[in-house]
């Protein structure tokens, strides 16, 4: 039985990717995620992986190489983070259209500008449509452990979709905490060599990348789509086998906390939810019956699972760390048309607690709770203890 | 009647069939250099005509596997080939060739590029230099010679065209000191072959880029492209030369002399308005002090003809007499 390590974050889920046995590394450095790819090539360079780590100029050549490696049927990898994964996003939407089984990280950070390094999921959020399975972590341990699930699922022949996991940039990266690193005897019993369905291979030659006319685009679009969509049972799956030969739960759909009688739903991803959980944990002490529904796997979005868990909820409140801007949150929204779409009238209202790395105390959620319970009506996405009073020293000559 | 031969195109690496223009300058050199290189080669391209050309789904040209991303990264998908290949111990015998258009590599392609060459990866990469985006309708592309009118680079009342000379790309990837660099043209297409073999007979990046006549974009006939694809060289316009481990060696100079740099112009409409323009002469002078130096560098002072020294002296006297009003 492997033993809990005292572990920072990105090194853990360094140490995680080699026991996925990958077979050609690109990456490129960005803070917070650095850490990741710097362990990474130290477990290579000290012949402890066996892979091919690839010192690429830049976020876009990573991208790039690792759809190389995998159309040449290798197992590829890369981490980024915030512009990186903006400067990858051309080449992340052409991999999961090639349908190439790819994984990476992305340690999530704010945008630029104004430039900052701290969380949020502005960046994940942006690619959000393009086709790539993404997953978020709560902890360190589930951030590696949703490293072995995604090759798991990517590598289905059921799916061959890109996969991401996501963990919050510092709030996981950095943060020490106890974390089993996977077995490697176990990992190999979970994971087996890719073999790739097709190939570049010359002495069975495949054209890869191919255009189409108007006739058939779509519908080599919509096969995207229906991966993905068919990729939610498959995550299901995957996360049974990780219980099974690991001996811990990991992975999932969604994690449902206390929700079975909850009144008031709040709804999030992300390291966010432990401090939800313990202000849940004090409220319900209170006899507020109030509950977290974790977003473990946001796309495809597990739409029935999402709905089981609301659809007796007399509030929900959606807490983000993103926005859409010019129009309201990015999950909220996604919420709303489930809940809709099955025909429930139920209330949801939408905050955006954090962008860049804003701390969120407890008293905030608590407040959502308190605002919820209130029966308040929300008419627009929130953004959450905006500081109107310092915004005309942020405008030069305003 | 009996019926004709077929041609045996069972060994083609480039089958027929593709659907290039009429003349088209990169389809010859591309078949040309698939062939040389052969079937045991793992192809990557840009997006742009010859992955338009030949692989209109659910067809393709490709006797061999071929990888199409996006615009800019052909090299950097070879990368990650080659980098598959070496781990998995497939490359004996494979070789990987990446392609693009001057625009793909000159221009939005050259980071992922520098960044294979400076790694050091085992790949051919070739540029196709018709000397302009065709593919998008031809755009100027910093591979788009001096004074050529393309659509973003027009001739007007108060413009020549392209008013930059080419971007020396050879000297660029040179400077990477990689094993080979070839510049070659689809007007010298019995040479290609033997330099494909020569650059895949070294370990490494390697960099050809051949010279492909673009009988839409350069206004030409079709049926002359491979007559003025040897006038670009036999002008003096497009040398053509290798560097071998550092030692450059220029292609052997024409029988009959070096030409003035009008018989390669005029037969193209990009350069048209030189032609009609009252006091467009001084600008084939300004084109043809450039063909001198190019001329210098390559082969000497002496072989420099008397009419490109005049055209250069010409030149700069213009320049001075800019600068000084």
């Amino acid at each position: 039985m492997a033993e809990q390590q005292i572990l920072e974050g990105a090194m853990a889920v360094a140490h995680a990717v080699s026991r996925c046995r990958p077979e050609v590394v690109a990456a490129y450095p960005i803070t917070p995620q650095t850490h990741i790819s710097e362990e990474l090539s130290q477990i290579v360079a000290d012949g402890d992986l066996d892979a091919e780590f690839v010192k690429v100029e830049s976020e876009f050549g990573a991208a790039s190489v690792i759809l190389g490696a995998s159309a040449a049927g290798a197992r590829a990898y890369t981490a980024t983070s915030s512009q990186g994964l903006l400067l990858m996003s051309e080449v992340l939407w052409n991999i999961a259209g090639m349908r190439l089984p790819v994984v990476l990280a992305c340690a999530n950070r704010s945008l630029s500008a104004p430039l900052s390094i701290w969380c949020d999921h502005q960046d994940a959020e942006a690619i959000r449509d393009c086709g790539i399975i993404q997953f978020y972590a709560e902890d360190n341990q589930e951030a590696c452990d949703q490293h072995l699930i995604a090759y798991k699922v990517a590598e289905d022949r059921r799916v061959l979709l890109p996969a991401m996991v996501n963990l919050d940039g510092f709030l996981l990266t950095h943060v020490f905490e106890p974390t089993i690193i996977p077995d490697q005897a176990k990992a190999d019993q979970y994971l087996p060599p890719y073999e790739a369905a097709m190939k570049l291979d010359v002495n069975d030659p495949a054209t890869f990348g191919a255009f189409t006319e108007p006739d058939k685009c779509m519908e080599g679009r919509w096969m995207v789509h229906d991966a993905c969509r068919r990729s939610l049972p498959v995550i299901e799956e995957a996360s049974a086998d990780f219980e099974k030969i690991f001996g811990r739960p990991s992975g999932g759909l969604l994690e449902e906390y206390h929700t079975d009688d909850a009144d008031i739903i709040l709804v999030a991803k992300g390291s966010l939810c432990g401090t939800i959980k313990d202000v849940v944990d004090v409220m319900r002490g209170e006899g507020t019956k109030v509950g977290l529904m974790r977003i473990k796997t946001y796309r495809p979005w597990p739409n029935e699972a999402v709905l089981r868990c609301l659809k007796n909820a007399k509030h929900v409140a959606v807490i983000e760390r993103g926005a859409s801007f010019g129009a309201g949150g990015v999950m909220t929204p996604e919420i709303k048309e489930t809940l809709f779409d099955a025909g429930l009238a139920i209330p949801v209202s939408g905050y955006c607690v954090q962008l860049g790395g804003r701390e969120v105390p407890p008293d905030g959620i608590r407040e959502i709770v308190d605002r919820a319970a209130k029966g308040e009506k929300q008419t627009a996405y929130e953004y959450f203890r905006l500081k109107t009073e310092i915004l005309p020293d942020l405008v030069p000559g305003a | 009647m009996a019926s004709p031969v077929p041609f045996d195109y069972s060994d083609r690496v480039l089958k027929p069939g593709y659907t290039s223009c009429l003349g088209c300058g990169e389809a010859l050199a591309m078949r040309i250099v698939a062939q040389a290189a052969g079937k045991n080669t793992i192809f990557t391209a840009c997006t742009g005509c010859s992955e338009i050309f030949t692989s209109r789904y659910p067809t393709s040209s490709w006797a061999a596997p071929w990888l199409h991303s996006l615009f800019e990264n052909s090299a950097a998908i070879a990368s990650g080939v080659y980098y598959a290949l070496k781990h998995k111990g497939k490359l004996d015998g494979v070789q990987v060739i990446a392609t693009g258009g001057d625009g793909g590599t000159a221009d939005i392609g050259l980071q992922c590029l520098s960044g294979a060459a400076e790694r050091g990866d085992d790949m051919l990469y070739c540029c196709w230099d018709n000397e302009a985006y065709m593919n998008t309708g031809i755009q100027r592309s910093s591979l788009t010679p001096f004074n050529a009118a393309t659509t973003t680079s027009p001739s007007g009342k108060v413009s020549w065209g392209n008013d930059r000379p080419k971007k020396d790309l050879p000297a660029i990837m040179a400077a990477h000191n990689i094993p080979y660099v070839g510049v070659g043209s689809c007007g010298y297409y019995r040479e290609l072959p033997r330099m494909v073999k020569k650059a895949l007979s070294y370990h490494g990046p390697k960099y050809l880029q051949v010279h492909a006549v673009c009988p839409l974009g350069w206004r030409s006939a079709p049926a002359k492209s491979c007559e003025l694809a040897r006038l670009a060289f036999e002008t003096g316009c497009y040398p053509l030369y290798e560097i071998i481990e550092g030692e450059t060696i220029a292609h052997k100079p024409p029988k009959d002399g070096w030409k003035p740099v009008e018989e390669y112009l005029k037969p193209q409409g990009r350069y048209r308005h030189l032609f009609r323009a009252a006091d467009g002469e001084m600008q084939i002078t300004r084109i043809q002090a450039l063909a001198a130096g190019n001329l210098r560098k390559f082969y000497g002072d002496d072989a420099v003809p008397d009419f490109a020294k005049e055209a250069e002296q010409k030149a700069a006297e213009a320049d001075t007499a800019q600068t000084t009003a």
